[in-house]
């Protein structure tokens, strides 16, 4: 067998992860499924304060959290009398390369650094490339960035185009990569070959950088109001924002803050189809990554993920793919703010919301990013429209996912989309069974576990899963 | 007779990582028909004619052997025509915001 070959790599698949990532994961297991969570989280030795401090070094963090007043004003203008919460935007797009994504990056590369690892590698499309290429290069590592680019017709995703350019502008090596989800095999593999640090999304690293971001929206508004926020709205797709985020709040003090998860409805479109890869104007935030990683956060890149979403969303909403362009822009238009498209899935979900809370309160938008050539609606509008896709003013609800994209033709047709808390954890403890080995039994540390992770009682937890197992003999 | 780039022109190399037969088994079919490709660009180490087999140095200083597919590739990613779909939202929303009190009806 070759030992670089698909069955070979993904067999050495923990291994490579051990030594990659320079984490002992089985040492935090407290039952077959259980681990200590706290426990892995507090095992980077970073406090808040030391966050900040290695964040400042290289100008992550400290961004404006900017009153949308305009926005706020027409919120008002179709709420019920009285109704019609303040809206704030922590503009991420501030960051070195322009999304909040550095801050996970800074924490990563800092630590790949101090631990002597000659480089770092991640697998990203997105604005995390970007960031882990922008701090290596501050920090002297050499950076591999690999990404699911293009299809087979070789058509590039415009946003990931644009990606490309940026990583490469910070002097990282970049492998693109047609559709599939056997990117991880070359993740791998490269891991193996560079002996670099695995810069995943999901490592205490990652998610710890993003506490900074909760921390300072609950300081930056107190200072300011004298309050903390009564909503804050989070774009969700692996659920570092929303665990990082929630984690920072709780750190400041702000635990009675609700957080509210947003992603963009892209059902019915498969996330690993050649075919799709291009028929879907958002490569992030949407449905295709926070449902699978809500309701099992371990399909991660590393054996555990400490983004563990379920642990920390309130609520959980999602919006169509023409709300946000029309929310993107309003915020140029209306704010000054040219920005997103994709961050702004939270901005289209807050608005919604803010008609139905008080004037009094306040709800926070906690991230924007930057904008440009290809990472723009008119972009991704111009792709969609190529790929046959139907682009009209109308009703957002009448859209279909790969097939149209309705901009709304007036603001009262934003609209949120509950998705039901009880289904996703249902189907947490669903996928938590499927893991299990046949001689696998759950264990006392194991049902508290399920408990914490899906918020519920023990007793429910235990019914649930008497009940599931029933399901399936 | 192909004509040769010059050593250290920044290139772009292209690979087959998986044939179709050889796709992860949870791929659905239009992916499994077709192959797994990379593309990854750096400078060429010794002169190479397009499309030929070439190795290249990488940014981050790793040397890569594949088919020579570009030279100094262009980014071709843009913004297009201005979608009128987006053109007077702006314009709406502030003749809304000039116009309309509170609670009045759409």
């Amino acid at each position: 067998m070759n030992a670089d070959g698909y069955q070979a790599i993904m067999a050495q698949r923990n291994e490579i992860m051990r030594r990659s990532v320079g984490i002992d994961y089985q040492k935090y297991a407290t039952g077959v499924l259980a681990f200590d969570y706290e426990g892995l989280m507090a095992e980077t030795g970073y406090d808040i304060d030391r966050i900040v401090e290695v964040q400042r070094r290289t100008a992550v963090g400290a961004t404006p959290l900017v009153e949308l007043e305009n926005l706020t004003r027409l919120a008002r203008l179709l709420a019920p009398p009285g109704n019609g919460a303040r809206i704030f935007v922590k503009d991420e797009a501030a960051n070195p390369s322009g999304s909040f994504k550095d801050r996970r990056a800074s924490l990563s590369v800092h630590e790949g650094r101090r631990r002597g690892y000659p480089g770092v590698i991640a697998a990203t499309s997105g604005n995390y490339g970007a960031a882990i290429a922008s701090q290596a290069a501050k920090a002297g590592l050499r950076c591999i960035i690999v990404q699911e680019a293009f299809d087979s017709q070789g058509v590039a995703q415009p946003e990931i185009a644009e990606k490309t350019r940026a990583c490469e502008a910070y002097g990282a090596e970049v492998i693109r990569l047609s559709v599939g989800p056997e990117l991880f095999y070359v993740f791998l593999k490269l891991l193996k070959e560079t002996g670099y640090f695995n810069a995943s999304l999901y490592t205490p690293y990652a998610v710890q950088g993003i506490e900074t971001l909760g921390y300072e929206l609950a300081q930056q508004l107190f200072e300011r109001e004298r309050i903390f926020p009564d909503a804050v709205v989070v774009t969700h797709a692996g659920g570092g924002n929303v665990t990082g985020t929630a984690r920072g709040l709780i750190k400041a003090g702000a635990s009675e803050s609700r957080i509210i998860a947003a992603s963009v409805d892209l059902s019915g479109l498969h996330m690993a189809s050649d075919r799709d890869f291009n028929r879907k104007s958002f490569t992030t935030g949407h449905t295709g990554f926070s449902l699978p990683f809500t309701t099992w956060p371990d399909r991660a890149d590393v054996p555990r993920n400490a983004a563990r979403a379920l642990r920390y969303i309130d609520r959980f909403v999602t919006v169509t793919q023409g709300e946000v362009f029309y929310i993107t822009q309003a915020l140029a238009e209306l704010e000054g703010l040219e920005r997103g498209p994709a961050g702004n899935t939270s901005l289209a979900a807050a608005f919604v919301i803010a008609q139905a809370l008080r004037e009094e309160q306040v709800v926070v938008v906690q991230e924007t990013e930057y904008t440009g050539a290809g990472k723009h609606p008119i972009a991704q509008l111009n792709l969609a429209r190529r790929m046959g896709i139907e682009i009209r003013r109308g009703d957002p609800k009448t859209s279909k996912p790969g097939q149209s994209i309705v901009i709304p033709e007036c603001p009262e047709q934003l609209a949120v989309a509950e998705v039901d808390l009880e289904r996703v954890r249902r189907s947490y403890l669903h996928n938590a069974l499927q893991s299990l080995q046949k001689h696998d039994t759950l264990t006392a540390a194991d049902f508290a576990f399920l408990a914490a992770e899906t918020r519920l009682d023990l007793t429910t937890v235990e019914e649930m899963i008497d009940e599931l197992i029933g399901q399936t003999g | 007779m192909t004509e040769k780039i010059g050593k250290g022109v920044w290139v772009e190399i292209h690979n087959i990582v998986l044939q179709p037969g050889e796709r992860a088994p949870q791929v659905p079919d239009d992916t499994a028909r077709v192959p797994l490709e990379m593309c990854v660009k750096g400078f060429l180490a010794e002169p190479a004619g397009l499309g030929e087999e070439a190795e290249i140095v990488t940014a981050a200083g790793r040397r890569l052997r594949g088919r020579l597919s570009a030279v100094n590739p262009p980014y071709r990613h843009g913004f297009g025509p201005p979608v009128p779909e987006l053109s007077s939202i702006g314009q709406e929303l502030r003749h809304l915001l000039a116009e309309r009190k509170p609670s009045d009806e759409c």
